[in-house]
Order: structure tokens, then C-alpha cells, then sequence
């Protein structure tokens, strides 16, 4: 039973992120129609963008802002101004095509300018351990999972509760006739690039010094966060939290009660469940698309 | 009559200047090894390791007057892609093949390099890489089957564990140490609390740790790479596991160390080579690595330096340049420090092409690796 604990607080934790990252996939879905799949590398890069910081003589605190910042200029501006909107016009498949191109760029350059080999990455929670129902739990996993169900709740709130959100979600229904209304679209969609990138840094920055910092860590991540907004439901915000929740507890108990060497294999099953019973995902809505 | 002396005198002007270039020509040496993937760490350090060999052998004028010159090949850690690296690597009829580092590649390539007749020298440690009669391939550190005993002794011995989890990593080079201590164990009467296997550039072992905490051992055995090695001590640290720590060389290593950080203080570990060791030559070394490359080697630094040394040695020694003849006159050869500084302390290579050498029983003690026993060459 003391297992079957530690087992669910370290998949939900691992989920609460796998949620962050697969919550951005919703969000550029719903606004418009990218799949990125450089989503992992998204989630890689900010540790280095915070390392190169610190190499210059950063403390970690501004490294985690200058961190922040760049990932939001690069990957929320510059990746919807240079990629996204060249792309889009010639339809959703040549975009997402280009986002794999940009994976392998992004995991090339990393390692060009870095290095081919894992570095270490500090914590933003400090290490130690706290009492849940009598248990010894180790810090380091409460604080992510707090963090990371506190940037779900804020990202919820936004968009439930202002203004912003409304416009946003409105521009995510029906562009056109938010255009007619004198929702800024254009402004809207930026705002959710925006929103995307300042996700995945603080992924990277909740992950990082688990799976530490190397070119490669980004392929686990992005692939997991796919799963499970998938699973969870692509045109749902909350689906993709509930997906990549679910995802971070099945991955982990797979890996205990199934077998460590098919562990992977087991959220795919769940996938391909999904897909053939209810397409939708589990909270997400039917839509239907004229071809 | 006068064409014939002609063409005599340039046949013998062609054969003297192609004996002349041969002679005075670098030896070429080609290294395929992990420069990126998941053993980076290694194929790096290798790398390294050897360059910095190749200036100082050929800032002392070279091997017997002839220049080294190696070429570098990326593995990527995969054994397919080594396979194919090693193949255009004897194409180019290298004097001696360097790596890779991982056993499963070393499985792959070395039936290659042992058909050409090029002898190829190694990172990988899997008991059965000299055990299947290749005449052609040589360590640079200790095989499983010498190393995992003595740990095996010693986890029983010193430790005085009756039970033990094993963690490894289900690849060529983890299974083959899974395998010898495992009999090990049964030997001494180690009782096997937790065996569980674990995927090369594994990154969450969450559920892992847990199944150790479950099993409850007196020690626990962890024989992974060195990246998933630091996760996994991390791991344990975060779940708050305090028994024993023990491995080989990749849970103690240098990499390791600056990866984990705290968590891996107290680990121990059976170590063939390193920086830290209590020996002049390899002090020495040290220096002259992190002057160069500006940051502490691993192992596998050490392996690629000696490896270099290893031609040099066995090629004086033969005072001809035969990469025919190379691995029949390294069998059975014993390089002395004292004569060749770079082989950093005596080894023995036996007709296997299997190292014997002086080892050590270290421990991460406030992030530095600390020499609690040496132990001795055995011939």
C-alpha cells in the first residue's frame, strides 16, 4: 500500500508536467491547427537557454527570467513568425512536417553548441522530505507537482475568468466570427504561442534536474505529452491535464506491477484504446471536419 | 637496349621514394567510437583520451620515427551504426582499430576487424567479448568476469549483506555483469532480494526505487551506464533509501559525480582506473587532461590514453610497423611503467587479449572519489 503511494505521488508528478507540455499541444491545436511536434525539444531547450545563463555568471533566479524570457521570444514569437505563419498557409501537414524538421534542428544545435553529453540541471525545490498521511514523501516531488497543478489552475483561471481567456477561447471556436465581433485574432493566437512557450520553460524547469539536461531528453517528453493529449482529448484544455495525469500514474505503475522492459509500450496500448473507442479522447468534444 | 636502363633506373627511383614515403608516412589509426547518444559520456572521454596520447607520442617523435594519425568515427551508441563505422573504418587499413566503448557495438564490429586481420583495442568490459576465441581484440580495462568477483567478495564480506537488489541495464555490457554476479552470489550465499532490469537512457526510475524500497535489501547493486546511473542515485535519494550503494566503475565515475551531485555521496564501487588513484603517473596525467580539455576525465579518458601507449609499447617492441603481426605480439606482453610512463602501471595482456593490472574499492566522499583499498595485479 506505502508503494502503491510513492508510486501515484511520483507518476502524478511526472504527469502534472507531462499535462503542462501536453496542455500546449491543445492550445495550438484550438488556435490554429499546429501540431508541433517539436514540443519535446521545446521542453529541452529552456535548461540549456538557463545553463548558458548561469555559464556567464547568471545567478540561478535570473536564469530561470533570462531563461523564460528567451524561450518566449524564440519559441513563442519566433517560431509562430518564422515557422508557423510561412507554413500554415500551405495546410496543416506541410506544418507539421516542418516542426519535424525543426526537432531535429533544434536536438542538432544543442548538441553543436553544447554538448553530445547530459549536464546537471539545479532544483527549484530544495531536497528533503515532508510527512503525507504518516509517509515520508520526498519534497522534490510535492513541489513539483504543486507547481506544476499551479500553472494548470492560473492557465484555467485565464482562461475561464478574463477577459483575455473569453476573447481567446472565442477565437479558438470560431475565428471568423470573433474577427466580426473585433476580437484582435491575430493577437490572440500570439498570446497563446506566448502562453505555449512560457508552458514548456517551466516544464523544462521542473523536469530538468530529474532527467537532466542532454539534447535527447526532449524525444521521451514530447512523445508522452502527445499520448496524452491524445488521450485526454486534443480540443480540450482540461482533457489534456486529465490525459497526461493519467499518463504519469500508468507509466509508473506499468513500470512497477507489468515490466520495466514494456513500460513504454503500455501507455501506447491505452492510445490505441482511446482512438478506437472514443476518438475523441476522454474529455474532449466530437468535431467534425468538412475534407 | 637504352629504354631498358631507363626504365630499370625510374622502377628503382619509384621503389626507393615508395619505400621512403612508407617509412617516414604517419601510421594511421582509425577510432570509431560513442561521440554522441547515449553513451557520449564514454566515447567522449575515449576520445579525448586518446587525442591528447597522439600529441604527446608524436611531439616525442612519434613511433618508430613514424607520426600517429587518427581519424574519428560517431557511433552514436548504436551497434548498427558502429557496425557500419567500423567497416569504412578497415576500408581505410587502419594499423590498429580503436572502440567503440559499448559492448554491444565491440560484439558487432570485432568479427569485422578480426577478418581483416587489424587489431582492435576496446572500451567494452562484457565477460564474453574474450571469451569466443577472437584473436584480435584487446581490453583496456577489467572484463566482467574478474571485476564482478571481487565485488560480489566484497559486498559479502565487507558489507556483510545476506540480501541484495540488483538494478541493471538490459544491454549487452549490463546483462553480462547481471549474469556473473549473480552466480557470484549463489556462490557466497547472497540472498537475490530484487532483480530488476532497466532500459539503456532510461530517465524516470521512480517505479524502480520503489521496487527496492518494496524488496527491502541490505544493499543494492547498481550496474548501469553513467548517465542513468545519476538518475537512479538521485532517485534514491529522493525516495530516502539508505543502505548501500554498490557498483563497478560507471556508478562511481567522474561523470556520475558532477551529475548527481549530493546523492552520490557514500556510493561505492570496484574500479580498474581512476584519475584519483594513488599513483604518480596518473596524477600526472590528470594535470595534463584538465589543462587541455579543462575538466576531470572519467575511466574511459584513462582507457583511451593507454590504449595509445599500448601501440606504441607492442609496435617498439616488434621495432616494425605490421599491423599483421600486431596481436600476436601483444598477446602475452607485459608493458612495465618504468619503461613506457604511458601504460600509467604494469598490465599483463593474456592470450585473450584480457587485462590484469593493480584495481581499487572506492567511495563518493563529498563528491570526490576516495581509494579505500588497492588491490593488487594478480600475475
Amino acid at each position: 500500500m506505502s508503494n502503491l503511494l510513492d508510486l501515484l505521488i511520483a507518476g502524478l508528478a511526472t504527469g502534472a508536467i507531462y499535462a503542462i507540455v501536453a496542455v500546449g499541444f491543445t492550445l495550438l491545436w484550438q488556435t490554429s491547427q499546429t501540431i508541433n511536434f517539436a514540443q519535446g525539444e521545446f521542453v529541452m531547450l529552456p535548461a540549456f537557454l538557463m545553463l548558458a545563463a548561469m555559464h556567464v555568471g547568471a545567478p540561478f533566479w535570473l536564469a530561470i527570467v533570462i531563461g523564460m524570457l528567451l524561450s518566449m521570444l524564440l519559441l513563442g514569437l519566433g517560431f509562430k513568425m518564422l515557422l508557423v505563419d510561412p507554413m500554415l498557409r500551405h495546410g496543416v501537414l506541410p506544418l507539421a512536417i516542418a516542426t519535424m524538421a525543426l526537432a531535429i534542428g533544434i536536438k542538432e544545435a544543442v548538441k553543436q553548441f553544447f554538448s553530445a553529453e547530459a549536464s546537471p540541471f539545479p532544483s527549484i525545490v530544495p531536497a528533503g522530505d515532508i510527512s503525507i498521511l504518516g509517509r515520508q514523501v520526498a519534497l522534490q516531488s510535492v513541489g513539483v507537482l504543486a507547481l506544476a497543478i499551479a500553472a494548470v489552475v492560473g492557465l484555467t483561471m485565464l482562461l475561464n475568468r478574463t477577459s483575455i481567456g473569453h476573447q481567446m477561447q472565442a477565437t479558438a471556436q470560431n475565428p471568423t466570427v470573433a474577427r466580426i465581433i473585433g476580437i484582435p485574432v491575430e493577437r490572440m493566437i500570439l498570446l497563446t504561442f506566448l502562453i505555449n512557450a512560457f508552458l514548456v520553460a517551466l516544464a523544462s524547469l521542473l523536469i530538468t534536474p530529474i532527467y537532466l539536461a542532454k539534447f535527447s531528453s526532449g524525444e521521451v517528453l514530447g512523445q508522452a505529452a502527445f499520448i496524452a493529449a491524445i488521450v485526454g482529448g486534443f480540443n480540450q484544455v482540461r482533457g489534456a491535464i486529465a490525459g497526461g495525469l493519467l499518463i504519469g500514474v500508468v507509466d509508473n505503475l506499468a513500470a512497477a506491477y507489468v515490466s520495466t522492459q514494456y513500460r513504454a509500450a503500455v501507455p501506447m496500448v491505452l492510445l490505441i484504446l482511446i482512438i478506437l473507442l472514443r476518438p475523441q479522447g476522454l474529455l474532449g468534444r466530437a468535431e467534425e471536419r468538412t475534407v | 637496349m637504352k629504354s631498358g636502363i631507363l626504365a630499370g633506373i625510374l622502377l628503382a627511383t619509384m621503389t626507393a621514394a615508395a619505400a621512403l614515403a612508407q617509412s617516414g608516412a604517419p601510421i594511421k589509426l582509425a577510432n570509431v567510437a560513442e561521440l554522441s547518444g547515449g553513451g557520449a559520456t564514454v566515447g567522449t572521454n575515449w576520445k579525448n583520451g586518446i587525442d591528447l596520447a597522439i600529441e604527446e607520442v608524436n611531439a616525442k617523435g612519434g613511433v618508430l620515427g613514424r607520426k600517429l594519425e587518427v581519424t574519428h568515427a560517431d557511433s552514436q551508441s548504436n551497434p548498427g551504426v558502429a557496425r557500419a563505422q567500423v567497416q569504412k573504418a578497415l576500408d581505410g587499413e587502419p594499423y590498429v582499430l580503436l572502440g567503440p566503448g559499448y559492448s554491444g557495438s565491440v560484439k558487432v564490429t570485432a568479427p569485422l576487424a578480426a577478418e581483416a586481420g587489424i587489431a582492435q583495442i576496446m572500451g567494452g568490459e562484457a565477460a564474453e567479448l574474450t571469451q569466443g576465441g577472437n584473436k584480435f581484440l584487446f581490453r583496456t580495462s577489467f572484463g566482467q568476469q574478474s571485476s564482478m568477483p571481487k565485488v560480489a567478495k566484497y559486498i559479502n564480506d565487507e558489507v556483510k549483506a545476506k540480501s541484495v537488489a540488483i538494478v541493471w541495464v538490459n544491454n549487452d555490457f549490463g546483462r553480462g555483469g547481471r549474469d556473473v554476479i549473480t552466480k557470484e552470489f549463489a556462490k557466497l550465499g547472497v540472498k537475490v532480494a530484487a532483480d530488476l532490469s532497466t532500459e539503456a537512457g532510461q530517465a524516470d526510475f521512480a517505479a524502480d526505487v520503489s521496487k527496492i524500497k518494496a524488496a527491502a535489501p541490505d544493499a543494492v547493486f547498481i550496474y548501469l551506464n553513467e548517465e542513468e546511473s545519476a538518475r537512479i542515485l538521485k532517485e534514491l535519494k529522493r525516495q530516502g533509501v539508505t543502505v548501500p550503494l554498490i557498483g563497478e566503475t560507471t556508478l562511481v565515475g567522474q561523470k556520475v559525480v558532477e551529475l548527481a551531485g549530493d546523492a552520490a555521496n557514500g556510493a561505492r564501487g570496484h574500479v580498474g582506473l581512476t584519475t584519483d588513484a594513488p599513483v604518480d603517473l596518473i596524477k600526472a596525467f590528470k594535470e595534463k587532461f584538465v589543462k587541455k580539455y579543462n575538466y576531470v576525465p572519467d575511466h574511459n579518458g584513462l582507457k583511451g590514453y593507454l590504449a595509445i601507449y599500448m601501440i606504441k609499447a607492442t609496435t617498439e617492441k616488434m621495432g616494425k610497423v605490421d599491423s599483421k603481426a600486431f596481436a600476436d605480439n601483444l598477446h602475452g606482453l607485459t608493458i612495465k611503467a618504468a619503461s613506457e610512463p604511458g601504460i600509467l602501471m604494469d598490465a599483463t595482456f593474456d592470450k585473450n587479449g584480457d587485462i590484469d593490472r593493480q584495481g581499487f574499492l572506492v567511495e563518493i566522499v563529498d563528491g570526490k572519489q576516495v581509494i579505500k583499498q588497492v588491490l593488487p595485479k594478480l600475475n
